[in-house]
């Protein structure tokens, strides 16, 4: 920015420490008024931490904040919100009993005399939403509504409380090609409206076909600032990870062996009294040497389908349908014999499921396989074997640092799930069920998540890849099935599909 | 006779209303508060102390207000500044009400069990029912129609939301867990002041559970958790009727049994019904920014 023009936002060298760690050791911003600035980084990189230090949710150790030239000091958000700040946060902050109009309002109730002037505060919010085409049903509550009109509450809130610099974080993870495309349709007319955009993601591909220009973190700094025009998603992709990454893994087509790894069969689960089926007698087989994508929007039955796999039995997984692993019925089975059949899992939520945050490295490697001949003698754990095939494993996964008494939740995300994959591909799995494998995993450790995946079904297993990522899907699919309301609506070859039809799909048309 | 069970079930309702009503500022702010039965418990006996000091059941039931403010002032100071586990540091509350006030007792009259009794022309006659069914419909406006009440409700919904709308979290549940215990103390005083004539030893004998039970019942909701308190009042009343009454044979039931009655509907209220009533999202948990 080499104007005389004052930036809208500054942040200089501003610092925050947790604990002994740095999550911006630094940072240097300049977003100028009127333009959709995009932030871009890996998981704990640091962006997220720049932007809550810029909505006044933490207060820097160093450094400043500048807007339009002045220097500012936050106490809170509402300091923030005063001088011009809104913020959308990747996890919305709506309550989802309440009504969007309440939701709305929060923090910025019209008052008159000592009521909450809810007339007063819709007539301001009907005219915004004419003004910027973002219709909502103010008395719904938030949780009937979609996803996308969730999110356009989120962004009425700002325009509400008249916020000129918008910061938005993550905010196309949840939604469809469809509904991302409109979302960026808004904020184009937000910007020629003469808001100040900050649009902070892990997509390049969002960053490249929307913003004007780029600011990229690593590792709590900045390590450089481009214009939008004159980059490219390589030079981005390096910048980010800091070395030179394969962009676009090359996946050879499966041969498939005739017999299945998984089957099932008008799989149900029914949904609370009066509400409709969570999954909808979904069927499908996934062979081996073949890989399986669930495509969907997230909350689709994507979670629920995989709960019921591995745990038929249970009556708030299943409650009709048959599971076939390996060719053996499995629906009576206890979950722990149907992973001996050789079945490995990436669950979804690692910390919940995949995960024993607090404890070392080294007890995690041995999650689930407590049990294992292999690492007990006569009901007692052997720590030696243990620790030696837990070093081996760390370092072939390369999960880093490769410490085992460190506390696995202190790992990055993208380790975790390098550890969780080393644990789980440790014997040779001949059924893989990856749910969100590489969610919150950076550039790098999705590349190399991506590439034990193929090898794994190179080796003969069959996987079900399970992804609310497009690209992901995409890519490593060997067929796709759309879910969409708890039913598979539909079914693709590899190659044989594009992303706006999928997207479509996705949206249940 | 049922005129008879009627007024006695609106009566023995009142001290349950109140404590049910302080449950809900606490609880729809996040915090759970077990320690209403302690802070009823105080309001018994500042209630009691006062009105025997100044003669007016109204400065008395202040004093029981203020004693019931106080005990939530140290739970506040456990559960939103310390970040104590709310279920430990509730008990740990009652527990410190249940031996500080006949200690208190013993100092003050000399007698660990009771206090003297409050002449009858110095005690409540009706007043504290129609001011508890007043709480209710205002408590029930408030919640709609006011910005307190709708932070109130987010403080417990989704609490980041709120603190992201620039309002402090801490400080709503501080103001919420407050006002609980000033309304769990006004039940102890209608225990104390209005329905019987001195403080008792563990006079609140449950009521404090019993109350918290009514809110899950009424799902956090003021008009339907006064109902549910009109559930178990009537419970109590059906018990105080049936007490010495021989239903068969020739003996009257034990006076032990009948007691049960409120109890065992508290019990099966609970049984039948927590699992299906949807708690304040953000309920028990400590909220810290970032």
């Amino acid at each position: 920015m080499t104007s005389g023009q004052t930036p809208a936002v500054e942040l200089r060298e501003l610092t925050k420490r947790f604990g002994g760690v740095a999550a911006n050791a630094g940072v240097n911003l300049r977003v100028k008024a009127g333009t959709i600035h995009g932030v871009i980084g890996e998981n704990g990189a640091g962006k997220s931490t720049a932007m809550k230090l810029l909505y006044g949710m933490l207060r820097p150790d160093a450094g400043d904040i500048l807007l339009g030239g002045t220097r500012c000091n936050w106490a809170s958000p509402a300091d923030a919100i005063a001088r011009g700040i809104g913020m959308v946060h990747q996890h919305f902050m709506l309550a989802g009993p309440y009504s969007a109009l309440d939701n709305i309002l929060l923090g910025a109730e019209p008052v008159r005399r000592g009521v909450i002037d809810r007339p007063a505060a819709r007539r301001k919010l009907e005219a915004l939403a004419g003004q910027y085409g973002l219709s909502v049903d103010w008395d719904r509550p938030i949780e009937e509504l979609p996803v996308g009109v969730q999110q356009r509450v989120e962004i009425l809130k700002l325009l509400y409380r008249d916020a000129r610099i918008l910061i938005l974080d993550e905010p196309t993870a949840v939604l469809t090609p469809q509904e991302t495309a409109s979302l960026f349709e808004n904020l184009r007319k937000l910007r020629a409206e003469g808001k100040t955009i900050l649009l902070v993601t892990h997509k390049l591909k969002d960053v490249m076909s929307f913003t004007d220009r780029v600011t990229v973190f690593r590792a709590g700094k900045v390590t450089g600032e481009v214009a939008t025009a004159q980059t490219d998603p390589q030079e981005l992709a390096n910048l980010m990870v800091g070395r030179k990454v394969v962009l676009g893994l090359h996946v050879p087509p499966a041969r498939p062996r005739p017999e299945p790894a998984l089957e099932v069969a008008k799989l149900s689960l029914k949904g609370g009294a009066g509400s409709r089926h969570r999954l909808a007698e979904v069927s499908f087989a996934v062979r081996r040497r073949e890989i399986v994508g669930i495509a969907g929007v997230e909350g689709n039955g994507q979670s629920e389908l995989v709960q019921a796999i591995l745990h038929p039995r249970e009556s708030r997984c299943r409650t009709a349908g048959v599971v076939r692993v390996l060719g053996r019925e499995v629906t009576s089975w206890a979950p722990r014999k149907i992973r001996e059949l050789g079945v490995a899992v990436i669950p979804e939520d690692r910390l919940l499921e995949g995960l024993l945050p607090e404890r070392p490295v080294r007890e995690n490697f041995l999650l689930g396989l407590q049990r294992s001949r292999a690492f007990s003698v006569a009901g007692f754990i052997d720590s030696q074997r243990l620790s030696e095939a837990a070093s081996v494993a760390v370092k072939e996964y390369d999960v880093r640092p490769p410490d085992l008494d460190l506390p696995a939740g202190k790992l990055s995300g993208g380790n975790q799930q390098k550890l969780i994959v080393a644990r789980e591909f440790q014997r040779q799995p001949s059924l893989l069920i990856a749910a969100q494998p590489t969610r919150g995993v950076d550039v790098g450790a999705i590349e190399f998540i991506h590439q034990r995946i193929v090898a794994a079904r190179d080796g003969g297993a069959g996987v079900l890849l399970v992804s609310s990522e497009l690209d992901e899907v995409l890519t490593l699919s060997d067929r796709i099935l759309v879910m969409y309301e708890g039913r598979v609506v539909a079914e693709f070859e590899r190659g044989r599909v594009t992303e706006r039809e999928l997207g479509l799909k996705m949206g249940g048309a | 006779m049922t005129r008879q069970l009627l007024e006695s079930t609106l009566r023995v309702s009142t001290p349950l209303i109140f404590a049910a009503l302080g449950g809900m500022f606490s609880e729809r702010a996040g915090v759970i508060n077990i320690a209403l039965e302690g802070m009823m418990l105080v309001g018994a006996f500042g209630a009691a102390v006062g009105t025997l000091t100044t003669h007016s059941p109204w400065l008395g039931s202040a004093w029981g207000i203020g004693a019931g403010i106080l005990l939530a002032a140290v739970y506040g100071i456990c559960v939103i500044r310390l970040r104590a586990n709310q279920i430990v540091a509730g008990t740990a509350i009652n527990m410190l009400a249940l031996g500080l006030t006949p200690f208190l007792c013993k100092i003050k009259y000399d007698v660990t069990g009771q206090t003297p009794a409050i002449p009858l022309d110095e005690r409540f006659q009706s007043a504290p029912l129609y001011l508890s069914w007043v709480m209710v419909v205002f408590c029930w406006l408030w919640l709609k129609h006011t910005r307190q009440g709708l932070w109130l409700s987010f403080a417990g919904e989704h609490p980041e939301a709120l603190d992201a709308a620039g309002i402090r979290v801490n400080r709503v549940r501080w103001a919420a867990v407050l006002v609980s215990g000033a309304l769990a103390g006004m039940g102890g005083a209608s225990l104390s002041v209005y329905l019987s004539s001195s403080f008792a030893r563990n006079m609140t004998a449950g009521r404090g559970f019993m109350a918290l039970a009514a809110l899950i019942f009424g799902k956090w909701k003021p008009v339907p958790t006064a109902i549910a308190c009109l559930l178990f009042g009537f419970a109590e009343a059906v018990q105080m009727r049936l007490q010495g009454v021989v239903i068969w044979g020739k003996d009257p039931i034990p006076v032990q049994f009948i007691q049960i009655l409120p109890y065992l509907v508290t019990i099966l209220v609970l049984a039948g019904f927590v699992g299906r009533s949807r708690a304040p999202k953000a309920l028990g948990t400590v909220f810290r920014r970032g």
